[in-house]
């Protein structure tokens, strides 16, 4: 972290030589080591890794801003960074929304780290690998294993500084047989807690659970999504409803004080609740920030020009494409019913028994008397902005349920569905008490829920048509 | 140290690591963009990446490492690290590797660019969308955006086999969007296509767009819509714009043809393709219109190249010929296990990034009519155009595509504008039921195709032109 804090800080010191001493700088500074481990067909056939400090610097000068980033990070390099940066500022059209820099406050120290992540190895990664595959039983599997380590250093020319370091590891594979998948994915801070001989055998149960399923009418069905489903939920409330830009072009559902969600529905943004970096891209501090209590919406994530366009300031998540974007909270946890068991977020309950592969599940399926089970959500996209209407898809298996008991695969149904009417007061009929860490397809972002009981969802077309 | 130094550094260094074949691409990135909204400038970023990566093949397994240095030193410990990653791979081993032979070329290319697009002034490129958004505003959006991006790629590609080759590719494009906000929903409009029409060109590009002349209209038809009736749910004759029917390509024929995904390497991501090797040749894509080509060598369409990122050189294939399907985009390794004689459409979205099969210029031949024909032509039915959401699955049959405008058509005549059209489909069905094809050829760029794990941003083109396809199901909706 120090070699990082030291070209914040030099980048810093060349801004105030080469643009002057007016001139506002934010400098982010990242080292990156990702690396991945793919397998298709149940061999690795995609394995790579990339090393590489990133600049980040964005300058407001005379009324002006602009921002810039190089992979470049010696004398050369830093240089040419501040000088196109200032000219790009110079000829740039006035900001009038410039919301300054983050003033200096202090900056949680390094939290959950594990340095055996950071700097696994390639057969570290390839022999998770190996125990998914050979868990799946004969099954042809594919997925990926992959862990990444960020370290990091903030500096600006207000005098705020920060530094981290993160490390995150993630495991998603399915199973495969006779045109049937199962899936089993899992983020954790800690490449030592991803068990692929555990995940390989889930995706394996679940996959053979999915052979034959046959074709259900469309029409509105009571579900049990499990957690892989309820992630793509949070991840749409999150990018289109809790998203202060999209909040104040008043694109959002999102009314702050109303009693829009089931009373148990409470949704937090926690980015510190996993290995992550204590700050945002503004250097303003990360915290936990609540988004939904007990079915009331309670705020909206922003950064500092969204901030203070609201009046309310950031709320920690400056973020890259932040200015398109908008800020969006990406560490998004639905809390589980009773507070939980205490059981370790992502931890992957045993029994593999077939469609319903833990007892979490098992115990809301229970209570159903006709509806489906679902186990994933794919490609997802707004049909309506305003009231969050999402179309997509069901994968990696259906079924049906009847009298608590799954009795039958289902083929795979289109759905179009507005996220906020689904989990409105009175559609949630059932909530688990284990959630479950599902990885972004980045790092640094993820998903925490328990499985979710609802009373409708609207199926509108089979895979068939 | 020349780039080409540094390549063949790395390239040495895997081979004496015990690859039995290895390349390496070093990339020098440029990338501009600027966005306003409101009649403010929102966003101006201007990036720089330089950096190799380079793949190693040990045995029947590869490994790929990437570092943003340059030196003799650190490209030799890239391609170890790259042979030592493929022989950690070789713990999960598949069947043996094979390369379709591809001549080893030393060769330059670079795309055409008549106005250096990062040349133009900041304040130029500013004040261009700072108009066009205050028009819309003017005109009655709540929300006025305009957006351009500018990408300026060297690169330098070295294999063991020998090729050299060096090419700059210059793309950038842009667009304008407004939105009105109504009660209880939003309603779009963008010209030309929602976050802009993008191609391997300079400025020149953006200036033929005249997004400030369509300013105002846009933003008339994004309030028209906030009353417009919906469109009707039901089965009707469906005729797609330009725009849309670029999309339409890409997700349901483009990333159907990729040859990774029907091999299964991409099953537990981007999934897999409803298409069988076994009926290459033989299979009923669509009607007879449907002619499908794989053309990187089109001037200016957005994925062009001269030379794919595994040094095969650019090639025209027919990819659907007379609806019936008779080509795949491949790499040289997929192409081998398939038997087929061709790769050509491997790429990489940057040094640090792992080249695989993308799609180049996938897109339509011209068919014999022209959009007023079809209208003409079409007795009852609804034309849509510019994508607003798009969704299909994972074998690419089943799609829900959202336009931003519908229109009725009745007896040869539009009519009525209607909110909120979408429609929905099975891929091959689909296409059978192309009727009449439009020879208005436009090679639509699409800049954001996501595919890969680490994710990879694809530049993909699509020539396309508006078509009617029967008896299609529309007006979806919660």
């Amino acid at each position: 972290m120090s070699a990082e804090r030291d070209l914040a800080g030099r980048v810093v010191e060349l801004v105030r030589r080469i643009a002057g001493p007016q001139a506002q700088a934010e400098v982010v500074v990242t080292r990156s080591d990702l690396a991945l481990a793919r397998f298709a067909n149940s061999f690795i056939h995609q394995n790579v890794a990339e090393s590489g400090t990133t600049v980040r610097l964005r300058l407001h000068t005379d009324g002006r801003t602009a921002a810039g980033s190089g992979s470049l990070v010696d004398t050369d390099g830093l240089t040419a960074l501040v000088e196109r940066t200032r000219t790009a500022a110079r000829l740039a059209p006035p900001d009038p929304a410039w919301p300054g820099l983050t003033p200096p406050a202090p900056v949680p120290a390094d939290g959950i780290f594990d340095e055996a992540t950071a700097y696994a190895s390639p057969d570290e990664r390839a022999a998770r690998v190996r125990a998914f595959v050979d868990a799946a039983g004969g099954l042809e599997a594919a997925g990926y294993c992959r862990t990444a380590y960020r370290s990091g250093a903030f500096a600006n020319s207000a005098g705020q500084s920060a530094v981290g370091r993160t490390a995150e590891a993630a495991m998603d594979g399915i199973a495969r047989t006779g045109g049937s998948d199962g899936v089993a994915r899992l983020c954790a801070d800690r490449l030592a807690d991803i068990d692929g001989a555990a995940l390989g055998a889930r995706a394996a149960a679940k996959a053979r659970a999915a052979a034959d399923p046959v074709e259900l009418p469309p029409g509105r069905y009571e579900v049990v999504l499990e957690p892989a489903a309820v992630a793509d939920l949070l991840q749409n409330l999150a990018w289109y409803g809790f998203n202060g830009k999209r909040y104040a072009e008043r694109q959002s559902f999102a009314e702050p004080g109303a009693a829009q969600f089931d009373p148990a529905v409470t949704l937090v943004d926690d980015p510190l609740h996993a290995s992550g970096l204590p700050y945002d891209l503004e250097g303003t501090p990360r915290r936990a920030l609540p988004l939904v209590e007990a079915g009331t919406t309670r705020g909206v994530a922003q950064d500092r020009r969204s901030g203070a366009e609201a009046g309310t300031g950031s709320t920690g998540h400056g973020m890259l494409g932040g200015s398109t974007f908008g800020p969006i909270p990406r560490n998004l946890r639905l809390l589980p019913a009773d507070g939980g068991t205490g059981v370790a977020a992502g931890a992957v309950t045993g029994g593999v028994s077939g469609a319903v592969a833990d007892p979490d599940t098992a115990a809301l399926v229970a209570g159903m008397t006709r509806g489906l089970l679902v186990t994933d959500f794919w490609y997802t996209r707004v049909l309506d902005p305003k009231r969050l209407v999402i179309t997509g898809l069901t994968r990696n298996g259906v079924w049906l349920v009847e009298d608590g008991v799954p009795t039958r695969a289902v083929r795979d149904f289109r759905f179009t569905e507005s996220y906020p009417r689904a989990l409105g007061p009175g559609g949630v009929l059932g909530l688990g008490r284990t959630p479950v860490r599902q990885p972004d397809r980045v790092d640094g972002a993820w998903w925490e829920a328990p499985p979710l009981r609802l009373a409708s969802w609207n199926f509108t077309g089979g895979a068939s048509g | 140290m020349t780039e080409f130094d540094a390549a063949t550094a790395a390239v040495q260094a895997a081979l004496d690591a015990g690859a039995r074949y290895a390349d390496a691409r070093v990339m020098h990135r440029r990338y501009e963009s600027m966005s306003a909204r409101n009649g403010d400038i929102e966003e101006l970023t201007q990036d720089e990446s330089i950096g190799l990566g380079v793949r190693a093949l040990v045995g029947s397994s590869w490994g790929f490492h990437a570092v943003p240095e340059l030196s003799e030193a650190a490209a030799r410990e890239a391609g170890r690290r790259a042979a030592a990653t493929a022989t950690a791979s070789a713990r999960v081993p598949g069947p043996a590797v094979d390369l379709v032979p591809v001549e080893a070329t030393v060769a330059s290319w670079a795309s055409g660019c008549e106005v250096d697009p990062l040349g133009v002034p900041l304040s130029d490129k500013g004040d261009l969308l700072v108009r066009a958004t205050e028009t819309m505003r003017a005109h009655g959006a709540d929300l006025a955006e305009g957006l351009y991006q500018i990408w300026d790629t060297a690169k330098w590609f070295v294999s063991s086999e020998g090729h050299r080759i060096d090419q700059r590719i210059r793309e950038c494009g842009g667009g304008i969007s407004a939105t009105s906000i109504g009660d209880g929903e939003t309603q779009r409009r963008s010209w030309p296509s929602y976050r802009g029409q993008y191609g391997t060109t300079g400025w020149e590009l953006v200036d033929s767009l005249d997004l400030a002349g369509h300013a105002a209209r846009i933003a008339e038809e994004s309030r028209e819509l906030l009353t417009a009736p919906e469109c009707p749910a039901g089965e009707t004759d469906l005729i797609l714009g330009g725009e849309q029917l670029a999309l339409q390509i890409h997700e349901s024929v483009g990333h159907a043809i990729e040859l990774d995904r029907i091999l299964g390497w991409e099953a537990a991501f981007a999934g897999t393709s409803w298409l069988d090797l076994t009926r290459l040749g033989s299979l009923r894509y669509g009607s007879d219109l449907m002619n499908i080509t794989i053309d990187p060598t089109i001037p200016g369409a957005l994925g062009s190249f001269g030379f794919d990122d595994e040094g095969s050189p650019a090639v025209r294939r027919d990819a659907v010929r007379a609806g019936r399907w008779v080509g795949v985009l491949a790499g040289r390794d997929s192409a081998a296990v398939a038997g087929l004689g061709y790769g050509g459409s491997v790429r990489a979205d940057g040094w640090a990034r792992l080249p695989m099969v993308r799609m180049t210029n996938v897109g339509l031949e011209p068919g014999p009519h022209t959009l007023d024909e079809i209208i003409d032509a079409t007795d009852d039915g609804v034309l849509m155009d510019v994508n607003r959401s798009w969704s299909i699955d994972d074998k690419r049959l089943n799609f829900q595509f959202g336009c931003e405008i519908g229109w009725e058509v009745k007896k040869g005549r539009r009519g009525r504008m209607l909110r909120n059209p979408t429609y929905t489909g099975i891929g091959p069905v689909f296409w059978r039921s192309m009727d009449m094809l439009s020879s208005e050829i436009v090679p639509w760029g699409t800049p954001n195709c996501g595919k890969g794990q680490p994710g990879q941003v694809g530049h993909t083109g699509h020539p396309a032109a508006p078509a009617r396809f029967r008896d299609v199901r529309v007006g979806v909706r919660a």
